[in-house]
Parts: C-alpha cells; structure tokens; sequence
C-alpha cells in the first residue's frame, strides 16, 4: 500500500481544518470564559454575555462546529476519491 | 433484516419510532384522565414504572441475537440520527436529568462549567476520534489499543482504566434507578434497586449492544419529553412565551435584582434576611465554640438549659414559652457523640450566614487571588469534562455501531445535538424554579405557604426544608434549604401541572438512569468477555462460546453492581465526577497519538498511560478528604475532581517520550494508521472485527 500524493494532500486538509476548528472550540471554551468578568458588563437577551455564552452561545458553536466538519469531510472524501460506497 | 437495505431499514426505523412516540403521547394522555377520574397517584406510578420497563423489555426481547457483530456492535447499521439518539441517552445520566439544574440553581455561573464541559467534549469526539475508531471498526476500546500499539499490555490498562471508570458510575445509575423507584412507587430502596436491575438486565442480556441501542432511542424519547414538558409550562405561566430558553434572560434580570434587595440590610425584607443571618452565624458560632471542648460544653448548655426551666417555672411564665423550655430539656442529646453530630451540623450554618450569591456572578472570592483561583477551577473543571467525555469507553464504543465513516461523522452531529436539547433547557430550569422561590416562596406567610413547598418538606426534609427561625411567620430566604434534586422532581408541581407530569419526569429520569446504566455495564463486561477471554486467554473460542462468556459476565457484573448499591455507598458517589479525569487521563493521549502520530510505539502508550492515570489518581489521592487527603498539598489550588488536568498533560508527555526512547513502530503498524485515516484506501488491509 503506497500513499499517493493525492492521499497526502487529502490528510494535510484534514489537519487544517481540524486545526482551524480546534482553535474555535478553544476562544469560545478558554478565551471567552478567562475574561468573563470583563465580559460582564455587555447583556444580551438580558443575560449577563459570559453567561449567554457558557449555557447556550458556546453549545451552539459546538454543534456547528461538527456539522461543517461532518459536510466538509465527507465533502473532501468524494472529492479525492476516498469515499466509500452507498450501504456499505 | 439483514437483506434489507441501509434506506429501507432507515424508513422502517422512523416508521416505527413515529408510532412509538405516538403511542406514548397516547398512554400519557389516558393516564391523565384516569387522574381526573380519581385514580390514586401511587397507581400512576406503577403504571409508568411498569409500563415503561415492560416497553424495554419488550424491545430488549424483540432485539436478541447470536451472532457476535449484532452483539458487540448492533450490527454496524445503526443510521446516524438514530445513533445520535442513542447516544445521547447513552451520555445523560440520572445526574444529567436530575441532578444537573439543581447544581446551576446552587451554584449559578459556576455549575456552567458541567454545561459547557459535557456539551464541548463532543467537538474532540467528532475532531479526533468518531471517525478513525469507526474505520478501525472492532468492537471496543481496549481493541484499538491493542491493535495499534501490539502486545497485551495496552491492552490490559485500557481494561483496567475502562472498568475503574465505568464501576463507580454505573454505581450512581442503579443508586438513582433505586431512588426513583421507592420514590414513586414507595417501594423500598433495596427492592427498587433489584426492580432496576430487572429493568437493565431486560434491555442488554438477550441482545448486547444491539438490544441496548434500540431500547435507548426509546429511553431518549421518553426522556426529552418528560424534560421539556414541565420546563416549557413553567415558562408559559411566568413570562407567557412558551420558549424557556430565549425568555430566562429576563428572568435571571428579575432574579439578579431581587438578589440585591434580600442582600441590601437597608430594604425592609433585606433586614429581616440579615436578622436570620444572624441567628444563623450565631447557631454557627455557639456551636464552634462548644465543640472546642464538647464534653464541658455538653455538661454546661444541659445546665443553662435546666436552669432556665426552673427559672421559667419559679416565674410563672406563660404555658407556651414553658413548654418550649421543656421541650428543648427533653430533645436535649443523649450524649456527648450526639451532642458533637449535632454540633457539627450546627457549625455547617456558617455557610447559610452568608449573604445570597449572585447567580449569575463569575467566579466570586473575598479578593482577588480567592477569584483567580475560582476561574482557573472552573476552566480546570471544563477542560476535564470535554477530555472525559472525549474518552469514557461507553461513549466511544456507540460510533462503532454505524454504517460508515460518513455515518459516523454525521452521528456525532446528532449525538450532540440531542444532548443539546436538554443540555440547554437545564439552565433555564434553574432560573425559572429560583425566579419562582424568590418571589412566590419568599414573603409568603408560614400559614399559608405554596402547595409545593409545603409538601416537599412534609415528603422529604432532605430535599426541602423550611423553618421559622426568627418566629416572625414569613418566610425568609435564609429560612429555606433546598437540595439539588428538587429542582427537577418538583417543577411539574410548582408549574401547577397534574400528578401525572410529575410521573412523566420520574419516568424520564428512570430512562436516563436506566439506559447510561446499560451502556456502562456493556462496557464492563464486554472488556472482560472481549478483551480478556477472546483476546487473551481464549482466541479460539467458537462463538456460541464467546456469547455465552459475553451473557453470563454480564449477568455477573449486574448483579455485583446492584448488590454494591443496594449497600447505600453514598461515601463513593463523588468519585463519579472523578470518573471523568481518570478517563481522560488514562485514554486521551494514547488514542489521539495512536491516530495523529505515526511515530507512537508500545512503550509510548504504556507509559503515558500509566502515568496519565497514575498522576491523576496521586492527586485525587493526596486531595480528596476521603482518602485522608487536604487541599494544602493542592497544585494551584486545583479541585480533586480536575485531576485530569494534570494527568492528561503528563500522559501526552509520557507517549511522546516512551515513544522517542524506543524504536519506531514497524510497518504493519504504519499500515493501520493509514487505514484508519482514510475512510477508503486501495490495497487497503481489513481490520474489521469478525
């Protein structure tokens, strides 16, 4: 079993993104909350905004985070041919 | 079935489940009008408790299978969304369903960090695992291990780590399962357990994983429902928006403004708070005092208290004040042990003396360096959820059970989503009830109190209990002690729903219970049918006796969980949070090297995950009061439950450095990762467990 360049490009996007999504997943989780004091003071929806963010702003960003990368690796699947078939 | 195609198995699947919820819909219904007819309420909660484990049961029995695949990995055609479903009953334990809006009403923004932390792992699952472990494609955890790093020995911690972790959670479930039961039913605690063991065991023993994945899609149904249906009520009656999640906003605004007119001593009812406070500090601090020296104290306060009597007596005091005098001679403590229980338990007021916190205040200390501690406690806290739930084997092991690769990324998607739904509702949860309590509760007349309340304290002086200490009739905050587990049992009775709600909510948190019960002890028993008898002491073995093995460890390790809980081991319970941080040290780094680095070898993931766990386990050791350990030999003030904190740090270190201190791993290996990073690879080798 030989990987072709193709393969090696193949992993190399997958690291990107999941580099890129990992980086998002961690400003929402660390950053925000480190500064949630400071954050303290902007409301919305009348929540405090760190508290948005910790009970409902950040769950959301979680489940588009793997929604995209669900689409976009199953996308980059069929487009470097590494798809499986139908009911496998 | 097996002919049948992915699609038309899909189809039927939803058909089925369609009906299904129909059907339960219905049964609620009727059940209500049977409570208008006058049914007794302890009937209604028989027939949901049995109506609901006959439901398992039935799919339990529907769903048995002989053939190893179906077994151990529900046949891997379990579609996505259906997974998800599974899954996610799968995650939310008793302690989810139940315990966690009561956590955020006591603890406010701090609890946020079990929301966010248990929601956020699934981003690591899905980036790092999901996918990889689905095209590995064996049975279990310990099974990648095994294969990738060679040899027994990875294997062997991976089983040991798996059933440390499962055990004392498992433990919490039947314990919960336990307490719903005798709660609703009025059986006793020790048959309700053995009740729950029945209806674990009815859903996992015929069917495995298979049995087990469809009767969880129904325990999700039932749950989310009993979930959302009090929460969305409460909502209606408060704001008149049906939708708790958008409009808690406003009430946190309400409940954070009241907060700081019970905190003002200059309002009228912040004085009266402030003067309870000080009864209470005083308790406290009387109580401090005495057990410097119980056993003078004890001989003393007996003293006052008969000279006060005689006094009393000799001044013709009024007959009531009199008997109050008498009263508080006779229930004096039997002896200076009970005195000291009683003490201890006086001093513990101290922490009821002190002024309401706010809920939605971050990370609150008296100074500056008490508040710093607090933050990093609470991303300690976060991180060691999400790297947990990243790494408990009997979350993992469900994204063996789908179709494909593609399958198994979308299943992620709708495990978290599902979990979502609840995971997001809890909070407001916790508002609503508190924005209830402060305003409705606090203020009304002793005489008179909220049909609730009253009867949660007549139930259970645990979870409710109200006193009137400054003898002034109203209620005062300081007067009220609520344990966690109210919030959600009495929510259908505050929203001033009919019983049959509240035995809708004890039917969904016997699902939860039930169905993370079930995942976890598949887990157990399969490390040790699978992974010990299969892999290791009998490759083999044919697989009539592979199932037998499978069926009678299960049926084994059931019973000597449920005869564990029936002993009460309240002692053990906290190490459940534990459970997360020892899984995250022990799995995290040797899983995601074992996919991202080729380079990783045996002794790479011997010794990280020897000492990830080991470290883990050393600090909860030197830590938890349990086991005789103090935060004085904390690091950074780290709480013992975020060990992992440490441990998966140092377990990283130890792969990489084991790994660069030994060869590299040999083609062979090479090859599997490979296979496992590319859903399909020509010439590819076939790991698929048979």
């Amino acid at each position: 079993m030989q990987l072709s360049e193709k393969h090696r490009a193949y992993w190399q996007k997958n690291l990107r993104i999941t580099a890129i999504l990992l980086f998002l997943w961690f400003f929402v989780t660390f950053v925000l909350n480190w500064f949630a004091r400071e954050l303290a003071s902007i409301t919305i929806l009348g929540f405090p905004f760190p508290f948005y963010m910790a009970a409902q702003g950040a769950l959301i960003i979680y489940v588009l985070i793997i929604w995209f990368y669900a689409r976009y690796m199953n996308k980059l699947d069929l487009e470097y041919g590494v798809h499986e078939g139908e009911d496998e | 079935m097996a002919t049948q195609s992915q699609a038309a198995f899909t189809a039927s699947l939803k058909k089925y489940y369609s009906f299904y919820t129909g059907g339960f819909i219905g049964f609620v219904i009727l059940l209500a009008i049977l409570e208008q007819m006058g049914v007794p309420n302890k009937w209604l909660g028989y027939m949901f408790l049995f109506a609901t484990i006959g439901l398992y049961a039935g799919i339990g029995i529907m769903s048995r299978t002989a053939d190893v695949a179906e077994y151990y990995v529900a046949g891997r055609r379990v579609p996505a969304f259906f997974n998800g479903m599974a899954t996610g009953a799968d995650w939310m334990s008793a302690a989810s369903f139940i315990g966690m809006a009561g956590t955020l009403y006591l603890t406010g923004f701090d609890g946020l960090a079990f929301v966010t932390g248990w929601t956020g792992g699934y981003c690591l699952v899905a980036l790092f695992l999901a996918p990889y472990l689905r095209k590995f494609g064996q049975f279990t955890i310990p099974d990648f291990l095994g294969a990738r790093y060679g040899g027994h020995i990875p294997r062997t911690i991976g089983v040991f780590a798996a059933i440390v972790c499962s055990f004392t959670y498992v433990i919490a479930q039947i314990y919960g399962v336990g307490l719903i039961t005798s709660r609703f039913t009025g059986l006793e605690f020790g048959i309700g357990v053995f009740v729950g063991l029945a209806g674990i065991l009815v859903c996992s023993f015929l069917g495995g994983m298979r049995a087990v994945t469809w009767t969880q899609v129904a325990q999700y149904i039932i749950l989310i429902v009993a979930y959302m249906i009090p929460c969305v009520w409460l909502a209606a009656k408060q704001t008149g928006v049906p939708v708790p999640q958008l409009v808690y906003g406003y009430q946190l605004e309400k409940v954070t403004a009241r907060e700081k007119v019970l905190n003002d001593a200059n309002t009228p009812e912040g004085k009266k708070e402030a003067e309870v406070r000080a009864i209470l500090k005083g308790k406290a601090d009387a109580a401090a005092a005495a057990l410097k020296d119980p056993a003078k104290a004890y001989v003393d306060n007996k003293a006052a208290l008969e000279v006060k009597l005689n006094e009393m007596k000799a001044a013709n005091a009024p007959a009531d004040q009199l008997k109050a005098a008498e009263d508080a001679v006779a229930k004096y403590p039997k002896d200076v042990e009970a005195a000291k229980a009683k003490w201890n338990k006086e001093k513990g007021m101290a922490a009821r003396a002190a002024p309401i916190r706010a809920h939605a205040d971050m990370f609150p200390g008296k100074d500056d360096a008490a508040r710093n501690t607090s933050r990093l406690n609470f991303l300690a806290l976060v991180f060691c959820m999400m790297v947990g739930t990243a790494s408990l084997p009997h979350i993992l092991m469900r994204y063996y059970t789908t179709p494909s690769v593609r399958d198994a990324r979308m299943s992620v998607f709708w495990s978290l989503f599902f979990i979502f739904l609840l995971y997001f509702t809890a909070p407001a949860l916790a508002v609503l009830v508190k924005y209830d309590v402060y305003h409705n509760l606090v203020g009304s007349s002793f005489a008179a109190l909220p049909g609730w309340a009253a009867a949660w304290a007549k139930v259970d002086p645990g979870l409710m209990n109200i006193s009137d200490l400054n003898g002034d009739g109203l209620v005062q905050l300081a007067e009220i002690v609520i344990g966690g587990d109210l919030i959600v049992l009495a929510t259908p009775e505050i929203a001033g729903l009919p019983y049959v709600i509240s035995g809708l909510v004890a039917a969904g948190g016997l699902a939860a219970a039930l169905s993370t019960a079930d995942g976890l002890l598949l887990t157990i028993a399969n490390a040790l049918s699978h992974d010990v008898y299969y892999k290791m002491i009998d490759p083999h073995a044919p697989t009539t006796r592979r199932l037998t093995v499978a069926k009678t460890l299960l049926l084994v390790v059931a019973v000597i969980a449920a005869y564990v809980t029936s002993l009460k081991p309240g002692d053990i319970l906290f190490l459940v949070g534990a459970a997360f941080s020892l899984a995250a040290s022990a799995f995290f780094p040797a899983l995601v090297c074992g996919v991202f680095w080729k380079r990783a070898n045996k002794l790479g993931a011997i010794v990280g995950m020897s000492v990830g766990l080991g470290t883990a386990m050393y600090y909860m050791y030197t830590t938890y009061p349990f086991f005789g350990g103090t935060m004085a030999s904390s690091w950074f003030g780290i709480n013992p439950i975020s060990a992992g904190v440490f441990g998966v740090p140092i377990g990283f270190l130890g792969v990489i450095v084991g790994s660069l201190m030994s060869p590299a791993p040999d083609r062979e290996v090479q090859e599997l990762v490979d296979h496992v990073r590319y859903p399909v690879l020509a010439g590819d080798i076939d790991t698929r467990g048979t």
